[in-house]
């Protein structure tokens, strides 16, 4: 029966190839809009979450501009940061500009980094060639060196970096590794920098203090914690200065992107759902257009014997037929829409199982809820006025 | 009385136009056999096809009784009436009403879609029926590729397919000249003698003269005319 029902209603759609085509669209254009949008924003919220995730999720970051008395942290602060419960590493980071020479070239304004080996062990992808700075170089304050990609490119031409000596602000360093190339926005900055020992860098950038630490957490959902616990050692070596220093825990900024995606996803899908509701009320006046017009072809199937149940049935087939179909075409549509987007903007494109049911129950409640009134409507006809009516 | 497939008692049926009150059947009493070959005949606006969509089931009557096959028809319900229209009767109109997109063979078929008669068997079913009306080398046309008097057999096939008690035709020589008229008029000839219930509505004396039984319907009144036999 349901089959049956089935091929009617299609004989029907394909009989009215432009009416259903039109009444189609509607659906077609808001469920289009709706997965594009969604895609579109996922997309590139997506490309900022996992920016910021390289960044490291599972870190703390502390900036301390300090006092004017106490101008950054010292070794000491580092060392109780260290000692925190559940502290899995702690990275200080100094930073100055200076010169490099290397076989008589010159590269002024160069990006110094003093670093340490917590930094090396705890970054993914960061050495390309040769090795990272390990403790001992960190505690025999080693005169030694990587680089970045440009600079290995502008000052070696081509030549293997590693093992040769270069100038660092006039002082002789030894060359231990090259960094990766990085194409991301956010750590571009390693492709011009040199990156040294932190306890080297103090003296060549002539300070004791550190305003820049990574504290590297050995559990995540930890992070409350071990912030309250980094604040309580901030304060003490602040004075209780509370301008003295700033606590950035991603952790927090990820769940809040997160918060803002699903807020602007659901409000851009809230909007995008008004053309759904428009061409719902496209289907339905189609419809009830479609029952006036076959008032005979229902008398007639009733006097045949048909129940008012199956006419309904038949009707709401035709409408959740036109709906879903719509919702197919708007699914394709939307994706290739959200695909062409996502690769002109470089966001990644992902098209959730979330996406598409939400696409097709979406088409699938619009045809049964603006199609259930004409197949009603169509099911109570009753049969002598409809066949009175030729 | 086992012959005895039709029985209305006391059939009134009024409409009510504003204040006004029309009585379009009056105290109508009608019993039809098996193997009857009934004329309905009276002028227009007498109240025949009233009459019919009674019968049908497709209507009811303002009061009196009404057995079909020794069921009480004012007692069903929507879903049962749906049953009798398809099992019980055979309905054939003045103008075909087939539907313009389905060919011969799946018009035919329809009131059997409804019986849930499984797809292999209807259209076995609709074949032998339309080869029986001699349109056995017509099955895959349209309506509109059909003439008049083969589209009424089609509709003929249709009424006939689901084999139901009664026959119910409404003027079916109304839109058909004399000689094709004439040759529906064997059919039913044939039907006849194959012991099918037959009732007619017209209101030509000479198409009535067909049946075995005529009954004159005038003013909403029934009189039993003669019966031949
Ligand atoms: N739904 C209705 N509402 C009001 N009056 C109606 C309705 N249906 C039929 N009538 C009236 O009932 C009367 C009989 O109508 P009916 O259709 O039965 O006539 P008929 O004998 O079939 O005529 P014809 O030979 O022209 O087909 C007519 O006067 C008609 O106006
Ligand atoms: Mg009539």
């Amino acid at each position: 029966m349901f089959k049956e029902n089935f091929k009617m209603s299609w004989m029907n759609l394909i009989h009215n190839k432009m009416r259903s085509f039109l009444t189609m669209l509607g659906i077609v254009i808001g469920v289009a809009s709706i997965i594009a949008l969604i895609t579109i924003v996922k997309g590139a919220m997506d490309g900022m979450t996992s920016e910021f995730s390289s960044f490291g999720a599972d870190k703390i970051t502390v900036q301390a501009i300090g006092t004017p008395l106490k101008q950054g942290l010292l070794d000491s602060d580092i060392q109780k940061l260290s000692e925190i419960e559940d502290v899995a590493g702690v990275s200080p980071t100094l930073t100055g500009n200076t010169t490099v020479v290397y076989n008589g070239n010159e590269k002024k304004d160069v990006f110094v980094q003093g670093k340490n080996d917590v930094y090396f062990s705890k970054t993914k992808d960061l050495v390309e060639t040769g090795r990272g700075i390990n403790i001992l170089d960190i505690d025999s304050e080693n005169k030694v060196c990587l680089i970045g990609a440009n600079i290995a490119e502008e000052l070696f031409w081509g030549e293997d970096p590693i093992g040769k000596k270069m100038l660092v602000a006039g002082v002789t360093y030894t060359v231990i590794g090259t960094l990766h190339e990085s194409s991301s926005f956010s750590d571009s900055s390693n492709n011009d920098a040199v990156i040294i020992p932190y306890t080297t860098s103090m003296s060549l950038l002539g300070t004791g203090y550190i305003n820049n630490v990574d504290v590297f957490m050995s559990d995540a959902n930890d992070s409350e914690k071990i912030t309250s616990d980094i604040e309580a050692v901030l304060n003490q070596a602040f004075n209780y200065n509370k301008d003295g220093f700033t606590i950035i825990n991603m952790q927090d900024m990820l769940s809040s992107i997160n918060r803002v995606t699903t807020m602007m996803s659901l409000m851009l899908g809230g909007i995008a759902s008004i053309s759904l509701i428009v061409g719902g009320i496209g289907i339905m006046n189609m419809m009830l257009v479609s029952v006036t017009e076959r008032t005979t072809e229902i008398g007639l199937r009733k006097a045949l014997g048909a129940e008012p149940k199956r006419i309904q049935q038949q009707f709401l087939l035709e409408a959740v037929f036109l709906s879903l179909f719509g919702g197919t075409i708007g699914l394709l549509l939307g994706a290739l829409i959200a695909y062409a987007v996502c690769f002109l903007i470089g966001a990644s494109f992902a098209l959730s199982v979330f996406t598409v049911v939400l696409a097709f129950g979406f088409s699938a409640a619009i045809g049964i809820i603006f199609g259930i009134a004409p197949a009603r409507k169509a099911s109570k006809l009753n049969p002598i006025d409809a066949l009175r009516s030729v | 009385m086992c012959g005895q497939i039709l029985n209305m008692t006391q059939i009134t049926k009024t409409y009510v136009m504003g204040e006004e009150e029309q009585v379009v059947l009056n105290n109508i009493n009608l019993t039809v056999n098996k193997g009857d070959f009934v004329a309905i005949l009276g002028p227009s606006g007498s109240g025949k096809s009233t009459l019919m969509n009674i019968i049908g089931c497709l209507d009811s009557p303002t009061s009196g009784d009404y057995y079909l096959s020794n069921q009480k028809v004012d007692e069903l319900d929507e879903a049962s009436l749906a049953a009798i229209r398809n099992k019980e009767v055979g309905f054939i109109f003045q103008q075909f009403q087939l539907l313009p997109r389905l060919n011969a063979i799946q018009n035919v078929e329809l009131p059997l879609v409804y019986a849930r008669v499984q797809e292999k068997d209807r259209k076995q079913r609709a074949r032998e029926m339309l080869g029986r009306v001699g349109l056995g080398e017509k099955l895959q046309n349209r309506p509109n590729q059909l003439s008049g008097g083969q589209q009424q057999r089609v509709a003929i096939a249709r009424a006939m397919v689901t084999n139901p008690t009664i026959l119910l035709a409404d003027e079916p020589t109304g839109a058909l000249d004399q000689k094709t008229g004439q040759q529906i008029m064997e059919l039913f000839h044939e039907l006849h003698e194959e012991g099918k219930t037959i009732i007619m509505i017209t209101h030509d004396i000479e198409i009535a003269k067909n049946a075995s039984r005529i009954v004159r319907i005038l003013d909403g009144k029934l009189r039993e005319e003669f019966t031949y036999v």
